[in-house]
């Protein structure tokens, strides 16, 4: 493939891309543009799709409603606390199910199983898991002498409650990655680290962390997005409230309700513009970062 | 430091990768394990560097028996065949890394390290990634890595396979050179014969997981001890030819030529007769062999030809100065000396007795 790109190849390159490109542009980029523009309708006639007035208005109104921030707040408390706990975890069971142990298919699937199963059902059983009288959670804490706890109820546990599913969801999804991640360092580099005279845990840091660096690097950045448009775990938990007294309400689940429960097209666009930026930024401080630290064969 | 090695064996499910084997390398040799792929050379250097332990036997550093202590604390300095350099690390702290292990203050590491890189001459590339080098220089990389920590012993597994040629030939005088100026001892593994004669004190010759040959590189080309060195050794390789006990000698199978030989220690029922292609001279005054060329191939000073005696192709260099052709027939001779014999039962080489000495 040295040839040099001519219109002709150019022209059937984009034929290929075509199909996917139409659908993409048709629900992905198409609305994206539109509500990017919508975030801008002060003044709107939605009935007939005539707009009077462009401004920042709607952007004033949401950084005044408290409920925006507090969604804002909520879903940053959620991504701190669901993202290094899941990464943390997840290396270390990937770390674990990579060594050679009996039954590694077994518990690759076992861990795997939360990702492939509905958000609906799992946020079913974790309801059953947390209720406060007859909940399994608070069953194993009775026995350290702890008292039940309302973890959906209680506005203070709410979140914790959603990020402990949450983290657990996600294990497995990152566990598969990492494990991927594992199996492409070479054998050699931990035979010439233990000749080199590395212990164990010299080998994880020095062979293994670096070298897994562009898959943690990966994963962090998909988790980062993830946690900021976490919604069906909130809606599902909570039966379709952002939990008690706003508690769970996150940004996403904000957009939802400006744009289906009230209508308020312009300001659910605006809080979607708003979280695109915040994402856009985490992105690329990321990038910056990982640019440094982050080692490519 | 010596290394012995006390009856050991390495089982893996139900193959023996290493059976039984004994032996000492003195301290500061250079000792090649040489064998086909699969014969448990590289087996036996992993055992030597504790990346696997044996099932039964033990190794013996000096005095001290290091079969159950982990790689790690062995103390050996190993370069691999794909040199496995951390590909993450510059090439200055890829040779410090052991010393980083061995908690050596960062300043004198650094020190060894340049002092190595100049001993293997990469002085002038410190500063690069591992992917930036060619494979000569990850090679002297590799040793540098290897030697930075002053082992004890220097293994070696296959680690020119991955050069080119030319190359190959440069990096084996290096690695002779260096393991020479540090005085260490090395074990080194190879399927070529070539690297294999040509670098060390002595040949280990493995076959099966067993030691089948160790001697100095020439005495095992001059006397192999049984039919398979004799063919793994040389190229092109030695001609083997089976030959059947008639009354008074022995006689070529499904030929005509039959041949005396009156000093063999033992007379098997078959032998098998090996001489190698350059020991056959051309001659027309009684030749052993006589039979009709059926190929003749120039390779540069070299001329080889093969004759065909009944159902045997035998191979031989001859003098270009012979004006064959194919198709003519030809005498070929051999000098007694150059002659080998090994029972065809066992494959054990028979000795030869000087002549007459037998019926004294």
């Amino acid at each position: 493939m040295l040839e040099k790109p001519t219109w002709k190849s150019t022209l059937k390159g984009f034929l290929y891309l075509l199909p996917a490109l139409l659908i993409l542009i048709i629900f992905n980029i198409y609305p994206i543009i539109r509500s990017f523009l919508m975030s801008f309708y002060t003044d709107y006639d939605y009935f007939n799709d005539i707009v009077h007035e462009y401004g920042f208005d709607n952007f004033i109104a949401i950084f005044q409603d408290p409920n925006f921030i507090t969604a804002l707040k909520n879903t940053g408390i959620f991504v701190l606390g669901v993202v290094p706990i899941s990464i943390f975890l997840s290396m270390g069971i990937a770390v674990l199910l990579n060594n050679k142990i009996k039954l590694a298919g077994f518990f690759r699937t076992i861990y795997f199983l939360p990702f492939v199963t509905s958000v609906v059902a799992v946020s079913i059983v974790w309801s059953w898991i947390y209720h406060s009288d007859y909940g399994l959670l608070n069953y194993f804490l009775g026995w350290f002498g702890i008292d039940p706890i309302a973890w959906l109820n209680d506005p203070n546990y709410a979140m914790p409650a959603l990020i402990i599913m949450s983290i657990w969801k996600g294990l497995g999804f990152n566990i598969i990655i990492f494990l991927a991640g594992l199996q492409n360092i070479g054998e050699q580099y931990y035979l010439a680290a233990k000749v080199d005279g590395a212990s164990a845990w010299k080998r994880f840091t020095n062979i293994t962390l670096p070298l897994l660096s562009p898959t943690i690097f990966f994963v962090s950045i998909i988790s980062i997005i993830n946690g900021f448009k976490v919604f069906d775990e909130v809606f599902a938990l909570f039966n379709g409230r952002p939990g008690p007294a706003n508690s769970a309400l996150t940004v996403v689940y904000y957009i939802y309700q400006k744009f289906y429960e009230e209508w308020q097209f312009g300001l659910a666009s605006t809080a979607a513009f708003v979280l695109f930026i915040i994402i856009f930024i985490f992105t690329i401080i990321q990038l910056v970062i990982g640019r440094r630290f982050v080692h490519y064969n | 430091m010596d290394i012995r090695l006390n009856n050991l064996t390495m089982v893996f499910d139900d193959i023996t990768a290493v059976d039984q084997i004994t032996t000492t390398i003195k301290d500061g040799e250079l000792v090649s394990l040489l064998g086909p792929s699969g014969c448990g050379k590289s087996t036996t250097l992993m055992l030597l560097s504790g990346l696997y332990k044996p099932t039964s036997g033990q190794i013996f550093f000096g005095d001290q028996d290091v079969t159950k202590m982990d790689a790690e604390k062995r103390g050996i300095g190993m370069v691999f065949q794909n040199y496995a350099l951390y590909p993450h690390l510059s090439v200055l702290k890829n040779i410090m890394f052991p010393l980083k292990m061995k908690k050596v203050p960062k300043k004198e590491a650094m020190e060894r390290a340049k002092e190595m890189a100049e001993l293997v001459q990469i002085g002038h590339l410190l500063d690069r990634k591992p992917g930036q080098l060619s494979g000569g220089q990850q090679q002297r990389v590799a040793i540098a890595r290897a030697l930075v920590k002053k082992p004890n012993v220097l293994l070696l597994d296959e680690p020119l396979s991955n050069l080119d040629a030319r190359l190959r030939l440069e990096m084996r005088e290096e690695i002779r050179r260096i393991q020479q100026e540090v005085g260490i001892t090395a074990v080194f593994v190879t399927h070529d014969q070539e690297e294999a004669l040509s670098i060390s004190d002595r040949v280990m010759l493995m076959k099966s997981g067993v030691i089948q040959q160790e001697s100095r590189p020439q005495e095992m080309y001059k006397r192999p001890e049984n039919e398979f060195v004799a063919s793994f050794l040389g190229n092109p390789p030695i001609n083997l030819l089976t030959m059947k006990k008639i009354e008074n000698g022995y006689q070529l199978e499904k030929s005509a030529h039959s041949l005396l030989f009156s000093n063999l220690a033992t007379y098997p029922k078959s032998i098998r007769v090996g001489i190698r292609p350059e020991d056959f001279f051309v001659t027309k005054d009684n030749p052993r062999f006589t039979g009709e060329i059926i190929h003749i191939e120039t390779i540069g000073r070299d001329t080889l030809i093969r004759m065909q005696i009944g159902d045997t192709t035998i191979r031989a260099l001859v003098d270009p100065v012979h004006q064959l052709k194919v198709g003519a027939t030809c005498g070929l001779d051999g000098k007694e000396e150059n002659i080998h014999f090994f029972d065809s039962a066992s494959g054990q080489r028979i000795e030869t007795v000087e002549r007459g000495e037998k019926h004294a």
